[in-house]
């Protein structure tokens, strides 16, 4: 154990996903080495981000104002919406620039064990944003586990009788790997989404 | 296959172990509570990744010690490979083969192969229905690695469903719209993935019956007829192995009984209520067959599972711990016989008189936690 203020400081590093009492303890000491200034920018950076950032009326992303940048933007596509658990996932989908459309972030997947139902996400407000009908195609990009695939099959159910489009990402082999390193599980949903080949 | 050295480390009692093993017969003789058992849990342990002793792994670690390690050469069509499993209990466990990390565990299940007989088989046959769904999943994941995750995702999405269900009992008025219509999702998850292992446990059933049959006229010539017979929670409504329509059965058995599932906040249909009736002559065998009897029926079932897996291919290593001082002479000399055959037999005993003729091999003491060859 350290003085008050140093253990303080490593205790709630510590809390922070992903650091552990080694970690903690280290970083505590880089900040305390440190130049004021920089430790300065970064106390600046973690009041800000809890201050500015909140999340966006529309689709729920992090934003820095009313709506986020991706939902002002003019040229995406208002018809297709991806539906994520997590603003970070909007992130992942965004590095690819394959996806035009707008993003709506659910908050979570349905998982009765954590306490957390439909009610608990934010489905209702994905409800309002499909009623006036300029939205023809739905992506299900939940994650690929039992907890994301029982909220797609959920959503899937609940927007059957509008019509829309709804898709939901292929899982399967990883570009550039092996097909002899799949783990069966894999391989097996692999097959299962197989396509024609169009040559 | 064989085991061809064995290396524990914070393992139980071994604070280090090594022992070097040779194909064919193996006993490892000593007085109780001097590491016998835990010198075959350990190869057992490198086959099926738990143990037959322990339902968690924390007592698999030497107290004291923050994880064990199991290392395994092992030799298996005359190629060589090494196993090693870290145990972290209460944390993910970590593996690698060949010196080489594997991502997860659950991918060199497999590789080594062995059937173990132990005092506490006696459960297979008097224990509760879920002894048995143990053994026949355990051999499904034997013979198959994929039903690890079968099994862990059926597990997962009951865990969930039951969740749920719980939550609506509790809230005591009738469940929202909301709750139904994410019970309907766990339903359709649960009966494809319940078909699944539905469907394998069938077959598998299928193919151990005239097994366990043959060997308990092996093993106790003069008594009835044993046989096994696969009792759905469906009911008695005929089940194929088809996957797409055990699906829809599984569908239809939960629709049918939602009422009383949300009354009692359980799922009540499907693999994890099922039971695998064990029969004697006309009798069923719980209840009704006497110590013998039962201790011959558990042997029988774990002969068969043996005779299933060396019939895939490679003979799986066979283990029998304090297995033989419990029979009389004659059934004693029979499960020698049977087992003499296999390609390396491990064997616990407390005293030399214990292992039966037919099994001749190189022995071991073992003492206070020291293994040395006799």
């Amino acid at each position: 154990m350290y003085e008050g203020v140093v253990q303080n400081l490593i205790d709630e590093l510590g809390r922070l996903p992903g650091v552990g009492p080694k970690s903690a303890q280290r970083i505590a000491f880089h900040l305390l080495a440190a130049d004021p200034a920089d430790v300065e920018r970064l106390t600046k950076a973690l009041k800000e981000v809890k201050d500015k950032v909140r999340f966006c009326r529309t689709c729920g992303n992090v934003a820095e104002e009313e709506e986020c940048r991706i939902c002002r933007d003019a040229r995406r596509d208002p018809s297709v919406i991806c539906v994520v658990e997590e603003s970070k996932d909007v992130v992942a989908i965004e590095k690819t620039r394959e996806f035009r459309g707008r993003y709506h972030v659910l908050g979570g997947a349905i998982s009765p064990i954590e306490g957390v139902g439909p009610e608990d996400l934010r489905i209702r407000e994905l409800m309002q944003r499909l009623a006036d009908g300029t939205i023809t195609e739905l992506i299900l990009a939940t994650d690929p586990n039992l907890e994301g695939e029982a909220t797609a099959t959920y959503l899937a159910r609940l927007v059957k009788p509008m019509g829309l489009t709804v898709t939901r990402l292929a899982s399967g082999l990883p570009v550039g790997g092996d097909l002899e390193y799949a783990d069966e599980v894999t391989l097996g949903r692999a097959f299962e989404g197989r396509r024609l080949l169009d040559v | 296959m064989h085991v061809a050295h064995l290396s524990l480390q914070d393992f139980r009692s071994y604070a280090t172990a090594e022992v070097a093993l040779e194909p064919g017969v193996t006993a490892f003789v000593g007085p109780n509570g001097q590491g016998k058992t835990n010198l075959v849990e350990a190869v057992g342990y490198v086959a099926s990744h738990g143990s037959h002793r322990a339902a968690t792994d924390a007592p698999l670690v030497r107290q004291g010690a923050p994880r064990a390690i199991v290392r395994a050469g092992i030799v298996k069509d005359g190629r060589k490979a090494l196993i090693e499993l870290e145990i972290n209990p209460g944390r993910a466990n970590r593996a690698r083969l060949n010196r080489s990390p594997v991502p997860r565990p659950r991918e060199i299940l497999g590789m080594l192969r062995s059937v173990l007989f132990a005092p506490e088989d006696l459960t297979l046959v008097k224990g509760d229905p879920g002894e048995r769904r143990r053994f026949l999943d355990e051999l499904l994941t034997a013979r198959a690695p994929r039903f690890a995750g079968v099994r862990s995702d059926y597990e997962r999405i009951l865990k969930q469903r039951n969740a749920l269900l719980k939550s609506a009992a509790a809230h005591r008025r009738s469940p929202g719209p909301e709750v139904l219509a994410t019970l309907d999702v766990w339903d359709s998850h649960l009966a494809r993935s319940g078909a699944e292992l539905l469907a394998a446990r069938l077959e598998l059933v299928a193919a151990l019956r005239p097994l366990v049959a043959q060997a308990y006229a092996a093993l106790a010539p003069a008594g009835g007829a044993a046989d096994l017979a696969y009792k759905s929670s469906l009911g008695d409504i005929g089940l194929s192995t088809d996957r797409g329509q055990l699906a829809d059965q599984l569908l239809k058995g939960v629709a049918d009984s939602r009422r009383q599932e949300l009354e009692r906040g359980v799922s009540l249909v499907g693999p994890h209520r099922d039971e695998l009736v064990l029969s004697l002559g006309e009798m069923p065998a719980r209840g009704y067959a006497s110590h013998g009897e039962s201790w011959s029926f558990a042997l029988a079932l774990r002969l068969a599972a043996f005779d299933l897996l060396r019939a895939d291919g490679d003979d799986p290593v066979l283990i029998l711990d304090d297995v033989f001082a419990e029979l009389d002479a004659g059934r004693r000399s029979r499960l020698a016989e049977r087992v003499a055959p296999a390609e390396q037999v491990l064997i616990t005993a407390a005293v030399p008189a214990d292992v039966p003729d037919e099994l001749t091999g190189c022995s071991f003491s073992v003492a206070d936690g020291q293994v040395v060859r006799d």
